[in-house]
């Protein structure tokens, strides 16, 4: 469907201010890239490549990998280990307990779940930032500050997840399935990870991704949890590397690139299922 | 044997419910009592605890500091309501055209800035922004053949700007799925009747999609409004942790860290906290409203 009836002019008018606007959404990028391989002597000779006698009239010798040996001698890459860890973590640990919690909510019957229901629901007005504060005094005193467990274990129970896999048991796990596998003997655990898991595998997956992404991209909670150089993820890492590096353009580049390529392979591979699983609480809320 | 079963569904609940409840209870529930508390005590550190009544309050209403942090967040928000929604809804439209060639590649590289997080972003959005070795500064100089641009200090001068135009880049493409999301709603039919009778395309759109993207739409208004009231991450780390020149970069958020994590009073943090989300609440219940309005008109 189509509001407009493009004649050709119009047609390729819109191909043009698409094909622009695409240039500059991708121009940083190759940027990024381009800038990450020259030396910081090279910085300055042309906005990307540096200019010579070479193919294209690109000095492609002067290219060079030492921005990503630099990183790697200053121990940048405990950081992406640190970020692998907690972000999978983070992701599988949310993902099972949201999931064992929506499907309890939506199958059983119980005393005191709409009112559960309510408040979880309820509790997704509350701004993140407002806790702050009192989740760094609660750390404290629980003497989980600078631990790593005081930055994960409040990841693991997001409301929303709840919620998202709520809808998911409702709209994908027919009562009757449950029915006959009780009837065939199975145990209630059995029915949640034989029948329940499989049956809700495309929000797993997005769920997944979601978190993932959410601590992988995490800066505030590591930045105010952690404070041992060694236990920091890359987004904190590459914030202090640029308050002490501030003009090694390439070393920063670098960095950056190391951070997002990971992210961005994973997402090209799971893309579908990653922005189903972003806009079906939009679709249906 | 019934009961044994009954019993050993219950026993599963439970199983399944305790570790969310714990959690929920110890992480957001408590806190989110503290945080009351807190905002009516002055703090030196997570220690030192000096109940002072609503002394926080009163002095938040005077602080000019706030102000500008209320102030420099607003006009963000504003930035991402009229610029950016419009923008996401706008190439929502062309690219749900079926007749337009390579539309599936336009929406990947549109959403990609949202694959690289905001603190990357932020990073490379800071070195594009670098007057004389920015990207920005060496296109428009590029362009001009005039080499004063490089001069442009975005980061120092034009900070409010700066966010906004990396905030385009970043969220357009993201709001724009949902969008074409919602897009799928329009109904088919009722769109070529309306043709048939003779509505242009303006018309078209006033009276068929946009009435149906409304639900949606509201979410995304709401969304944006509520994440960019929150900003942090992008002036925090384009400015090095400091408000920038006379605080024109400072957010609330980031006025709210600099008080409970550089100068170590949680107490008056978690003041601003609970000022940000009374403004929240308030846009919320005024959108709530408005939207009851439109419905009520209909």
């Amino acid at each position: 469907m189509s509001v407009a009836n493009p004649s050709k002019a119009k047609r390729s008018i819109t191909h043009l201010i698409l094909l622009l606007l695409a240039v500059i959404v991708l121009m940083p990028y190759a940027w990024l890239l381009v800038v990450s391989l020259k030396s910081r002597e090279d910085f300055f000779s042309g906005m990307f490549f540096p200019p010579g006698d070479g193919f294209l009239g690109i000095a492609w010798d002067a290219l060079t990998l030492e921005n990503y040996t630099n990183l790697l001698d200053m121990g940048f890459g405990r950081a992406a280990i640190n970020s692998v860890f907690y972000a999978s973590t983070s992701a599988v640990f949310a993902t099972f307990v949201c999931a064992a919690t929506g499907y309890v909510l939506a199958k059983s019957k119980f005393r005191g779940r709409t009112f559960m229901t309510l408040v979880v629901l309820g509790s997704l007005i509350v701004p993140p930032t407002l806790l702050i504060a009192p989740s760094y005094e609660l750390l404290y005193h629980l003497g989980l500050l600078d631990s790593v467990w005081g930055l994960l274990l409040p990841t693991f129970a997001p409301a929303f997840g709840v919620f998202l896999f709520r809808q998911a048991v409702q709209q994908s796990v027919p009562d009757e399935l449950i029915e006959a596998a009780r009837i065939d003997g199975c145990s209630e655990a059995g029915i949640f990870m034989v029948i329940v898991l499989p049956l809700i595998r495309p929000m797993i997956g997005a769920f997944l991704l979601i978190t993932f992404l959410a601590m992988w991209n995490n800066f505030i909670s590591p930045q105010i949890v952690l404070q041992t150089a060694s236990k920091q993820p890359l987004s904190v890492a590459i914030a202090q590397l640029r308050g002490v590096y501030q003009t090694d353009y390439g070393l920063l580049m670098a960095a950056t690139v190391v951070s997002v390529a990971p992210v961005a392979v994973l997402f090209l591979v799971l893309q579908k299922q990653f922005i189903s699983g972003l806009t079906s609480g939009a679709v249906k809320g | 044997m019934k009961s044994q079963r009954f019993n050993s569904r219950v026993i599963f609940a439970w199983a399944a419910l305790t570790p969310f409840i714990a959690l929920f209870v110890v992480f957001m529930v408590y806190p989110l009592i503290q945080s009351a508390f807190l905002a009516l005590n002055q703090t030196y550190g997570p220690e030192t605890r000096l109940f002072v009544g609503t002394k926080n309050f009163d002095l938040l209403i005077e602080d000019p500091v706030f102000w500008k942090a209320i102030r420099n967040t607003l006009i963000y928000t504003l930035g991402s309501l009229f610029i950016q929604l419009p923008m996401a809804f706008g190439l929502a439209l062309v690219l749900n055209s079926r007749r337009l060639k390579g539309r599936s590649v336009y929406r990947l590289i549109f959403f990609s800035p949202q694959l690289m997080g905001l603190v990357f972003v932020s990073i490379l959005g800071a070195l594009a922004f670098e007057k004389r070795a920015g990207l920005v500064n060496r296109t428009i100089a590029w362009f001009t053949q005039n080499a004063a641009y490089l001069e442009i200090d975005w980061l120092q001068t034009y900070i409010m700007p700066t966010l906004i135009l990396i905030s385009l880049w970043l969220y357009v493409g993201f709001n724009m799925i949902y969008f074409l999301a919602a897009l799928q709603n329009v109904n088919h039919s009722l769109l070529e009747a309306a043709e048939i009778d003779g509505a242009g395309p303006l018309n078209r759109l006033r009276h068929v999609v946009i009435p149906s993207v409304r639900p949606v739409a509201t979410f995304v208004v709401l969304l944006s409004m509520i994440g960019s009231l929150q900003l942090f991450e992008l002036p925090y780390i384009l400015l090095q942790g400091n408000g920038g020149p006379n605080n024109q970069g400072l957010t609330i958020v980031m006025y709210l860290y600099q008080n409970g994590f550089e100068l170590g009073d949680l107490g008056y943090a978690s003041a601003v906290g609970w000022a940000l989300a009374l403004m929240l609440i308030i846009l919320a219940l005024i959108q709530i409203r408005m939207v009851r309005k439109e419905e009520a008109l209909r």
